[in-house]
This record gives structure tokens, C-alpha cells and sequence, in this order.
């Protein structure tokens, strides 16, 4: 009798064990996550309109039907990235997600308090090598460093109203985000 | 014998209480930085970087995007105020104001974050679209048939969850209670 309850509560130990490895495994071993999900549509660092979700389709589930929204898919390994995204009537934000899709950053157009919203996107090892007499960072440049060399950043403009998802689409046609010619 | 014997109960228990575990934690979501007000409850860490390992699993697993702490804050309805599931079929009300903020949304999905179909295309509102009273505060009926004013359809499916995302709000990982954030009431009127 007391062996089997030993083996009972060795048992319940070892499924602790297995609920925590598991909670910490499954994001690595996910394959329909938010980047991977975007892969199929999105190339990599150029600024890709998304699909507005309807019942039938949605990239990714509970996205916002009232936003229209454009994602980057960036990889960093070649250099930083420049977003460069003009803010819409209504509202503005633009957010970064690691590959696990980790909101690591997110700004809106009253934040960045311009017409404009721009941004360095670099590794936090691209920001150590960046020469220190670049006096201009600080006041002009908003710099965001990205754990991951991979990531997400997804721009999203309001339609206050449903007619109004047009202009919020088109505001974001002439978001950019592309590799920093300079380097 | 006695040890294969043991071992395999051994092993059998922690399957069923280790993924069992899991699988309940991430799809009923856990209390971790939660902060629940009335049927409402938001996470405002998971969208930060110190989001916690179940968070983290569960947008991994669902494939979502959290709204950013820097964009806003969303706050997940899955029962009525007396907790009972949100059942399509049924006629529900949504009562009340909203905290501070500068935009509002609220949209109804399916329990998987799907949009729901109807005849007349609406998912939700924003704030700019609600009809309010007087006095700010506003009234939605959810329900399978029209009606008047702020209506979003439920498409007469069993199940459904409701997100209402702030946009540019002083909510977030510092709210503490209620008063800070006052929510909407949801109460069932009708079921058949």
C-alpha cells in the first residue's frame, strides 16, 4: 500500500515537472504562430499590406476588424532597419514582436508626436557599434533595439468608422521599412 | 514486476496532470498579472516584454498578437457578470461607460478568435460609432436578431467571447481596482 502511494505522488511530482517543460518548450516548438502564420505572406523587410479578418479568413486570430493594418516580417542580420510610417487622421500605432511574438515595443502617433513616425530597428549588438559621435541620435533618431534578430512589427492605422477604412488602408501604403542603405 | 508496474503508473499520472495542466492553463488563462473587473479581465503584462511564460505559450500556441502596452490594453469578456458563458442564442446587454482612452473598439469573436458571420457584416463598434445617452454612457444589445441602435449579432452560435480594446489609455500594468477602470456591465435579458 505505501509503495503505491509513493508511486502515486512520484507520479505527481514528475507531471509538475512535465507541465512546467512543456509550458516552457511549447513556444519554440509552435508552428502556426504569429511569424510564422505572416511568412507565407509578408517577405522579408518590406512593409506588406494585411488582409482585412473576415469570418471566413483571418491571418492571425483576434485581430482588431476596426484597424487596417501592414506588417514588416524584418530580419536584422544584414543590418538595421528604417521604418518610416506616416500617421493617419485618427490613430497610429506601430508595434514590434519578437519571433515568439513577445510585444517588446509599441508606439502610437501621439507618442511619437509627429506627422511622421520613424524609427531605427536594430539589435541590441548593432546599438553597442554604432560610432558615438552620432550626436544626432539622440534628438532626432528613435531608436528601438529588438531581442530577436527576427521579428514582427506591425503598423495598424484606425477607421473610426466603417467608411472610413479606405483612408486608414491608404495611410498605410506608403508606410517603408527597408535596410539602412548606409552600411 | 512490482517496479514496470509502478514505473507506468508513475508515468501515466504525470501525462495526465502535466499536459492536462498545461493544456487547461493556456487555454483558460491563468491569474498571472491578471487584472479581472466585473466579467472583464485584461493582462496588460502580456504585452510587455515581462510577459510571463503562460502568456507566452498561449500566443505562441493561438498565433495572435497581444496589443502592445504602448498602443493599449485589451480586456477579454467570456461570461456574463454572473458567469455565466456567453451564449449566442441568448439576448445580452452591454451597459455602461468605459475608462479613459483616447479610442475604443469592441468586437465579438468565437471562443478561437474567429469573427463571427452575420447578415450585416458587423463584428462591433468603435467609439466613435456607439450611440450614447446623454450622460456618456451607452447601451449594446448582442443578440441573433436586429434591434434598435448599438447592435452587434451574434450569428446565433453557441459560443462566444467578447474583447473590448482600449487605445491610447492610462490603463495598464499599474491599474490596480475597478474605480480606476470602470467596465461595462454584461447581463443576459432573454434566452430561449
Amino acid at each position: 500500500m505505501m509503495r503505491w502511494l509513493l508511486w502515486l505522488l512520484a507520479g505527481a511530482l514528475l507531471g509538475g515537472i512535465v507541465h512546467l517543460v512543456t509550458v516552457l518548450v511549447l513556444p519554440a516548438t509552435a508552428t502556426q504562430d504569429a511569424y510564422a502564420r505572416f511568412a507565407v505572406i509578408a517577405p522579408v523587410n518590406a512593409v506588406t499590406p494585411v488582409p482585412p479578418p473576415t469570418p471566413q479568413n483571418a491571418v492571425i486570430p483576434f485581430m482588431d476588424p476596426a484597424f487596417a493594418a501592414a506588417v514588416c516580417r524584418y530580419d536584422l542580420s544584414a543590418g538595421p532597419i528604417k521604418l518610416r510610417v506616416p500617421v493617419s487622421t485618427a490613430y497610429t500605432s506601430v508595434s514590434f514582436y519578437t519571433r515568439r511574438g513577445v510585444a517588446y515595443y509599441a508606439i502610437n502617433d501621439r507618442a511619437a508626436g509627429r506627422r511622421v513616425i520613424e524609427l531605427d530597428l536594430m539589435t541590441n549588438e548593432q546599438r553597442a557599434n554604432l560610432p558615438d559621435d552620432e550626436e544626432v541620435t539622440a534628438a532626432d533618431r528613435l531608436i528601438v533595439e529588438s531581442p530577436t534578430s527576427t521579428g514582427l512589427i506591425l503598423v495598424r492605422a484606425l477607421a473610426p468608422e466603417t467608411s472610413t477604412m479606405p483612408v486608414a488602408q491608404g495611410a498605410l501604403n506608403s508606410a517603408r521599412c527597408q535596410t539602412d542603405a548606409k552600411s | 514486476m512490482r517496479l514496470i508496474f509502478g514505473c507506468l503508473l508513475a508515468f501515466a499520472i504525470a501525462a495526465v496532470i502535466g499536459l492536462g495542466a498545461t493544456w487547461l492553463t493556456l487555454s483558460r488563462g491563468t491569474a498571472f498579472g491578471a487584472i479581472p473587473i466585473g466579467a472583464w479581465t485584461a493582462w496588460p503584462k502580456t504585452g510587455t516584454q515581462d510577459a510571463d511564460p503562460y502568456s507566452r505559450a498561449t500566443i505562441a500556441r493561438s498565433g495572435e498578437l497581444p496589443v502592445g502596452s504602448g498602443d493599449g490594453v485589451a480586456f477579454l469578456a467570456r461570461t456574463d457578470d454572473n458567469g455565466q458563458s456567453l451564449d449566442g442564442r441568448c439576448d445580452v446587454l452591454i451597459n455602461g461607460i468605459t475608462p479613459q482612452a483616447r479610442f475604443w473598439t469592441i468586437t465579438l469573436y468565437d471562443p478561437q478568435g474567429r469573427l463571427v458571420a452575420n447578415s450585416i457584416d458587423r463584428y462591433g463598434f468603435t467609439s466613435q460609432e456607439i450611440i450614447r445617452r446623454a450622460d456618456g454612457s451607452f447601451e449594446i444589445a448582442v443578440a441573433p436578431r436586429a434591434r434598435p441602435n448599438n447592435w452587434i449579432p451574434t450569428g446565433g452560435i453557441e459560443g462566444y467571447v467578447l474583447m473590448l480594446r482600449l487605445y491610447d489609455t492610462p490603463v495598464g500594468v499599474a491599474t490596480r481596482a475597478a474605480r480606476e477602470a470602470p467596465m461595462p456591465n454584461i447581463q443576459v435579458r432573454a434566452c430561449p
